[in-house]
């Protein structure tokens, strides 16, 4: 049936066997050495992070202020809730979709709506009409003001990017300074099982496919926000 | 009889002529500039990162078949399938079989050129098959029946006028000029689509060797939708969007982003590791992975343009690109445009038919300048116009260049020529701009200079005296 | 120093004003010029066609003429580019490799050897007026000529220049490009000549004669009042 796979494997290597190619021209002679890599070459290049917590947490809350993303600062999971049920009644929520994990069952206590549990499976069209996704996330990047979920993290696959506004809840401690430590991070946890789903999500749904112009909530949500807790 | 190069000055004169079109493809890419350079100006060293991206392709292109495998046997270690499709009859015959077997009705797709490339919708609607694009650029030119546009931005083109006209014949909706509107009109409709599809179909940006997965960039976040809802993913890739390490994310992504759209980092850049795994709440049954080849191992054996595989289709060069700017993408006849197509097209397509691509650049090297992966595009042109010159020599042009390397080996010769020329240049004058002027591609449109009365040679001869 | 004045073909014939503004520059410098005469053409138009054999013919002659030269420098920055950059192609795996990539070496465009080999960005010279700055291509992109030409007229004493918004986006000209697909290159030469008339410049200069060639060229086609100079007429008046 996979023919096709030796056919390919074969072009391959007779395209690669004594046929060496020019190396591209590099003004950083590091940088040969690094492509031999130890993960961190990239580091050298992107954009600076501070080292302490409160700069990256003020890094985060910068970028992803310029994102449109919504970031509150509070300093327990009660506050938490009073910022979420503002959220819900200035918006009218009458449905919202979460999962069971760490600080998203806390947050919920006494919300006051109906609520679709992903974690066991859901209908589509149940999940289709929650106003909103409650969810964790894997850490915050301070890098780039995004955050990073997984399926464990977020309730599968869905729930942060159907419903139009999507809720994050995660701690300080979460956060991490770049795309490098995301996945440093990630290989740390799941080792070699990975899941099947991991995004890194920066900033609320957009498109400028019409003259070039932005607009906010193409397909995934048009507001995302991220409640913060010190 | 029309070949691809005379259609190419067909359609590059019509667009050409078009002012109003090419200030508002110029007015679309104006924001693009201002962007990208605010973001590469973030990078700590932006042209490090490219030289590290650079050197990270070279690595695994050298080393593709190596890389590939591990691809392969980490990503099935999860479940999925990999096909390997030699050309793109195979890659849809796969496609359309999986469906078939699957008792699938409707498709939704995000963006991926690949799929452009193999006209996999054409083959699916023929087959019966419900094809939506969920992307809202290429949702448009889909039901506009055209092309994508551009690699990165399908209906750039576009005015909000046209677009709205569109969705009210196709759709039913109202007329509006609001973006926003138009958007939401959109977002409507597919909402329904991603719910009730059976199959997703996505492209990959990069496929990681080292843990086996695929990942898909994007702002808008339909792909993260067609691979959510569907109980089968399929996704497409040419075989050179291998990368080897995870750790390589770190700087594709914000590259990408860059380079592409002006965004540090797009919206949604999601990794997939497999379909479903046991205990996941949500996802594709299954997975598979089309594994494209349709000829891109014959650039992988032209051991000078291999690089051109290192292509991430971010499109900063079709951005930059002047002859873009001012001919569209329309022009170029082919799915991949710009410089970075008509580099690679002549492999993909056949050099003899391909070639005037090539010819059809002023060589000014924006292109090079701006590819994150330090391409060495221009040059390319120049290659593959001595290889089509080698293999396809233009018999008036042969003659023609004959002619002058004999007049210029030979400097007596030239100096005569020269003589010769400023003689007939008055003969040129009176036929100036007719049909008669041999010269009237350039006097068309701009002024021919006069020959000077005697050359720098003649008077230094003169003022100077004797041979050196 | 004694300096080797390469001379392209089409300065040669239709701009020698050019070349002699040269000699005249680095003269006043005190420097010795010598010009070759059995020069005739890089070879640019047959190798950018893919006819590189016949352009190895032309190129030879480049070779020989050049052989004993100490330092050659051109006003222009393609026909520069083609011997600094395209030689050692060009003649890759030929029994005159060596020479190409010695000729290569010792070859310089005209603002970067006064500005890197001679360290001179002040030449004395004096021109008044509003100059605006076309980058030819090859110059900025194969050669890396971008601050030497702006170093140099900022010491012209009277001489304001303004920069386009434009300056670095190709003219159009591309050598047979410019006939070949007339079109386009006339859209190009028209975006060129848009952003130089937005800097209400009256002169435009470029260190590259065939970029001036295509603009010039559109420019009075237009009936405009814009003047367009070499760097080298620019650097040689007083």
């Amino acid at each position: 049936m996979n023919g096709g796979r030796s056919i390919i494997l074969n072009r391959i290597r007779e395209a690669l066997r004594n046929n060496p190619a020019p190396r591209p021209h590099t003004s950083h002679s590091q940088t040969e050495a690094a492509a031999g890599h130890n993960g961190h070459a990239q580091r050298e290049w992107l954009p600076q992070v501070g080292t302490t917590l409160p700069e990256q947490i003020d890094l985060f809350a910068k970028i992803s202020e310029g994102l449109r993303t919504e970031c509150h600062r509070v300093p327990t999971i009660e506050a938490a809730r009073e910022v979420l049920a503002k959220l819900s009644a200035e918006s009218g929520w009458k449905k919202i979709g979460s999962h069971s994990h760490h600080d998203t069952d806390s947050l919920l206590q006494g919300i006051g709506l109906p609520v679709v549990r992903t974690e066991k499976g859901y209908a589509i069209d149940d999940l289709e009409s929650c106003d909103a996704g409650v969810t964790g996330c894997e850490v915050l990047v301070a890098q780039t003001g995004g955050i990073m979920v997984s399926v464990e993290t977020a309730g599968g696959r869905a729930l942060s990017v159907l419903p139009p506004h999507h809720v994050v809840i995660a701690r300080t401690s979460q956060m991490v300074p770049d795309l490098t430590a995301a996945f440093e991070h990630v290989k740390r946890k799941y080792g070699k099982q990975f899941p099947s789903f991991l995004s890194f999500i920066t900033g609320p749904s957009r498109t400028g496919d019409i003259e070039r112009i932005l607009v906010l909530g193409a397909h995934g949500p048009k507001r995302l926000t991220v409640l913060l807790i010190d | 009889m029309a070949t691809q190069a005379s259609d190419f000055q067909t359609l590059s004169r019509r667009y050409t002529a078009d002012k109003p079109f090419r200030a508002f493809i110029q007015k679309a890419l104006g924001g693009y500039y201002t962007k990208r350079d605010e973001n590469k100006a973030n990078f700590r060293d932006w042209q490090g990162a490219r030289d590290l991206a650079a050197e990270t392709k070279y690595e695994a292109v050298n080393h593709l078949d190596k890389y590939l495998l591990e691809f392969e046997q980490k990503i099935t270690a999860r479940g999925a399938k990999v096909f390997w499709a030699p050309n793109a009859e195979a890659a849809r015959d796969y496609i359309l079989k999986i469906a078939k077997e699957n008792g699938v009705r409707s498709i939704i797709k995000s963006k991926t050129m690949t799929s452009e490339e193999i006209h996999l919708n054409d083959a699916l609607e023929k087959q019966g098959f419900g094809v939506f694009e969920s992307d809202l650029g290429e949702y448009i030119v889909q039901l506009r029946k055209e092309a994508p546009f551009h690699l990165v931005f399908p209906a750039m083109h576009l005015t909000r006028g046209q677009i709205s006209d569109l969705f009210q014949k196709e759709l039913g909706s109202e007329a509006t000029d609001e973006p926003e509107r138009l958007t939401m009109i959109a977002r409507d409709v597919m909402r329904r689509k991603y719910c009730e599809a059976d199959m997703g179909i996505s492209g990959t940006n990069f496929a990681v060797a080292e843990t086996g997965m695929i990942s898909i960039t994007e702002n808008e976040g339909n792909a993260r939708l067609t691979t959510s809802l569907p109980r089968i993913h399929v996704a497409l890739l040419g075989i050179e969007k291998v990368l080897p390490r995870l750790e390589d994310l770190s700087l594709f992504l914000p590259m990408l982003a860059t380079a592409g759209a002006g965004q540090t980092m797009t919206c949604y850049n999601t990794m997939y590791a497999g379909p479903r795994q046991p205990g996941e709440p949500d996802g594709p049954e299954q997975m598979h992975i089309v594994l494209l080849d349709n000829r891109r191992t014959e650039l992988l054996a032209d051991a000078e343009q291999r690089d051109a595989l290192g292509c991430i289709r971010c499109g900063a060069c079709l951005n930059v690109c002047p002859i873009f700017k001012n001919v569209g993408g329309y022009s170029y006849g082919t799915t991949y445009g710009g410089p970075i197509g008509s580099v690679i097209t002549p492999h993909l397509r056949g050099l003899k038919d391909w070639k005037h691509l090539s010819a059809a650049s002023s060589l000014c090297g924006a292109c090079t300048e701006a590819c994150p992966v330090k391409i060495d595009l221009h040059h390319h042109l120049l290659q593959n116009r001595r290889n089509g010159a080698k293999a396809a020599p233009n018999p008036l042009e042969k003659i023609t260049f004959g002619g002058f390397s004999m007049m210029m080996g030979r400097p007596a010769l030239y100096r005569l020529a020269a003589g010769l020329g400023r003689i007939f240049q008055p003969l040129q004058g009176l036929v100036n701009g007719t049909i008669l002027d041999p010269l009237r591609a350039w006097t068309g449109s701009r002024k021919f200079p006069k020959l000077a009365s005697t050359s720098f040679h003649e008077q230094w001869r003169k003022e100077r005296g004797g041979r050196k | 120093m004694r300096i080797s004045l390469f001379v392209p073909c089409f300065v040669d014939q239709l701009y020698p004003n050019v070349a002699w503004s040269v000699v005249r520059v680095f003269e006043g410098l005190g420097h010795e010029v010598v010009f070759p005469e059995n020069q005739s053409c890089c070879g640019q138009p047959p190798f950018n066609s893919g006819y590189w054999d016949e352009a190895r013919s032309a190129a030879r002659v480049t070779m020989k003429a050049f052989r004993d030269a100490e330092v050659v420098v051109g006003p222009s920055g393609s026909c520069v580019t083609m011997i600094k950059v395209f030689y050692p192609d060009l003649f890759k795996g030929e029994p005159d490799e060596l020479e190409a990539r010695e000729l290569a070496a010792k070859t310089h465009e005209f603002s970067s050897f006064l500005v890197n080999v001679l360290g001179v960005t002040d030449v004395g010279a004096k021109f008044d007026g509003k100059v605006t700055f076309h980058d030819g291509c090859h110059g900025l992109r194969e050669l890396g000529v971008k601050s030497e030409p702006r170093a140099l007229l900022a010491n012209v004493k009277g001489l304001e220049l303004v920069e386009m918004d434009q300056a670095e986006t190709c003219c159009g000209f591309g050598g047979t490009f410019a006939v070949k697909y007339a079109p386009i290159s006339t859209a190009m030469d028209e975006v060129k000549c848009a952003s130089i008339l937005q800097t209400g410049a009256g002169t435009v200069v470029s260190n590259d004669s065939s970029c001036l060639m295509q603009i010039r060229g559109m420019l009075e086609k237009e009936g405009s009042a814009i003047r367009s100079l070499h760097l080298a007429e620019i650097l040689a008046s007083k």
